[in-house]
């Protein structure tokens, strides 16, 4: 057996987790793998069913890979494998969740609603009537006379942006915003609204940069 | 096999049971044979505008309620051999009938007549559901009002998802008031609603006198309002007609045409 540990175990709560080395060979993890369960710390995997988290760190597993893993730790009857996972698949599942961005194509017209988990852009018209919901962001390719509330969820760093922004109402968490009243461009500039120290600011699109370091947002658009 | 065109608004006021008065006559002086069904159950006024109404004897309810059959309703026009009416019940309320029986209605005379001109009431409740049922197209009127336009968005929604094509007619048009820019104009009431304009029909007193007279607008010929209407026939009947000039020198009109390609 290699000096070096690989794996480490410990005892939370729910269990036990597993976390796996992910600069070593793979077969060299398998094997110590191996050793641990059948001989060092036989005293601590018999006995009662016990859940078990596997964390592979940084190390790219292939779902070949992780299924030899689970069937080394199921040959002790009493391990149940929970989940497998690396710092890759969680970082994935949330770039994934924040760049969700659905394309709906139509025209929202009078007593229609919309809603989405994620982002949101709209090729066409919210007219006077209708509203556009989202959790993350609102794009509407088109103009946006109605009602457009972002952040429905609470969350306060997403912006409306449309390219002719005419809106009866603009909602942004709990902030609302009349623009007829309180701020109305005359210029048919494409242009976002965003909070700022709990206010709701308007600007001309060219200027999101600023708010917004990562240019991706706009990516292919 | 005809076809069934529903006229509907949303708004109440804007001109249906004008437009579908007009329509029903401008068609049958095609030569086409037409039936108008009027669907506001409780608030008739269709019979009314055709100087019909001392001819009827039985209407809606009374076929759909097997009292009648739906030759015996029809009420034949005056003035053309081949247009009727199908006149709605007076004593009774939109509850008192199915969508699904208007269905069958229409199909019933769709076999007999080239056009089936329904006039629906005003909202969007079961006096709505009733007179799309049977519909293949649409009709949407509006006036250059806000409030007009708005409701017209929203039952367009609503015939989206019945699947049921929608043009639109802007009724009651003021060619000084849009052009002093008090009213809204027909680009701007296009952009909102996003739909094909079937035609544009002047405010004119000579609607409100012939509608009092029993006499649809479109029988005379002097008010630009008929001619309006005749257009708007002859687009249905598949014509390219330009769009009624509102005054001479107005480029908003040419522009507009040019975007329909017909008008």
């Amino acid at each position: 057996m290699t000096e070096k540990q690989h794996i480490t175990i410990k005892g939370v709560k729910e269990g036990l987790v597993f976390l796996l080395d992910d600069s070593c060979e793979f077969g060299e993890l398998l094997d110590e793998l191996h050793y641990k369960l059948e001989t060092t710390h036989q005293q601590l995997l018999t006995g009662p069913l016990v859940h078990v988290q596997v964390k592979l760190g940084a190390r790219r597993a292939s779902e070949e890979e992780k299924e030899r893993i689970v069937s080394v730790i199921r040959q002790r009857g009493n391990l149940l494998v929970q989940s497998v996972d690396g710092e890759q698949d969680e970082e994935l599942a949330k770039a994934a969740k924040k760049d969700d961005l659905k394309i709906i194509t139509g025209v929202v017209r009078s007593g229609q609603t919309i809603r989405h988990e994620g982002n949101i852009m709209l090729m066409g018209d919210v007219n006077p009537g209708g509203t556009i919901m989202s959790t993350g962001d609102i794009y509407v390719l088109g103009a946006l006379r109605g009602l457009a509330h972002a952040g429905v969820d609470g969350r306060r760093d997403v912006i409306i942006a449309s390219s002719m922004l005419r809106p009866t109402q603009l909602r942004i968490a709990d902030i609302i915003s009349r623009p007829p009243d309180e701020w109305m461009t005359g210029d048919a500039f494409m242009e976002f609204a965003y909070l700022q120290e709990g206010q709701m600011k308007i600007d001309k699109l060219s200027q999101l940069h600023r708010l917004r370091k990562d240019p991706i947002v706009f990516k292919g658009v | 096999m005809g076809e069934a065109i529903v006229v509907t608004s949303g708004k109440g006021g804007v001109g249906k049971t004008t437009t579908s008065a007009n329509l029903g006559t401008a068609l049958a002086l095609h030569g086409k044979k037409v039936c108008m069904v009027d669907t506001d159950i409780g608030l008739r006024n269709l019979d009314v505008v055709m100087g019909l109404e001392n001819r009827i004897i039985y209407d809606l309810i009374d076929v759909s309620e097997g009292r009648c059959r739906l030759n015996q309703a029809l009420v034949k026009d005056k003035r053309f051999d081949e247009l009727y009416m199908l006149p709605a019940a007076q004593t009774k309320d939109k509850h008192d009938i199915s969508p699904e029986q208007v269905k069958d209605i229409v199909l019933e005379l769709k076999k007999d007549f080239d056009f089936v001109i329904i006039d629906c009431p005003a909202g969007i409740e079961q006096g709505f559901r009733n007179a799309v049922a049977g519909a293949d197209r649409a009709i949407v009127v509006t006036t250059p009002e806000n409030a007009a336009v708005r409701d017209a968005d929203r039952i367009i929604g609503l015939l989206e998802q019945a699947q049921i094509s929608a043009k639109l007619v802007i009724n009651r048009i003021r060619p000084t008031m849009v052009k002093s820019g008090e009213m809204l104009d027909i680009d701007e009431i296009c952009q909102i609603l996003a739909i094909d304009l079937l035609g544009i029909v002047p405010d004119d007193e000579k609607v409100i006198k012939a509608a009092n007279a029993g006499e649809p607008t479109v029988m005379d010929p002097s008010s630009r309002a008929a001619i309006a209407y005749r257009n708007i026939a002859r687009r249905i009947l598949g014509d390219k007609v330009p769009l009624m000039q509102m005054e001479d020198k107005n480029g908003m009109f040419k522009r507009l045409r040019k975007f329909l390609g017909i008008g």
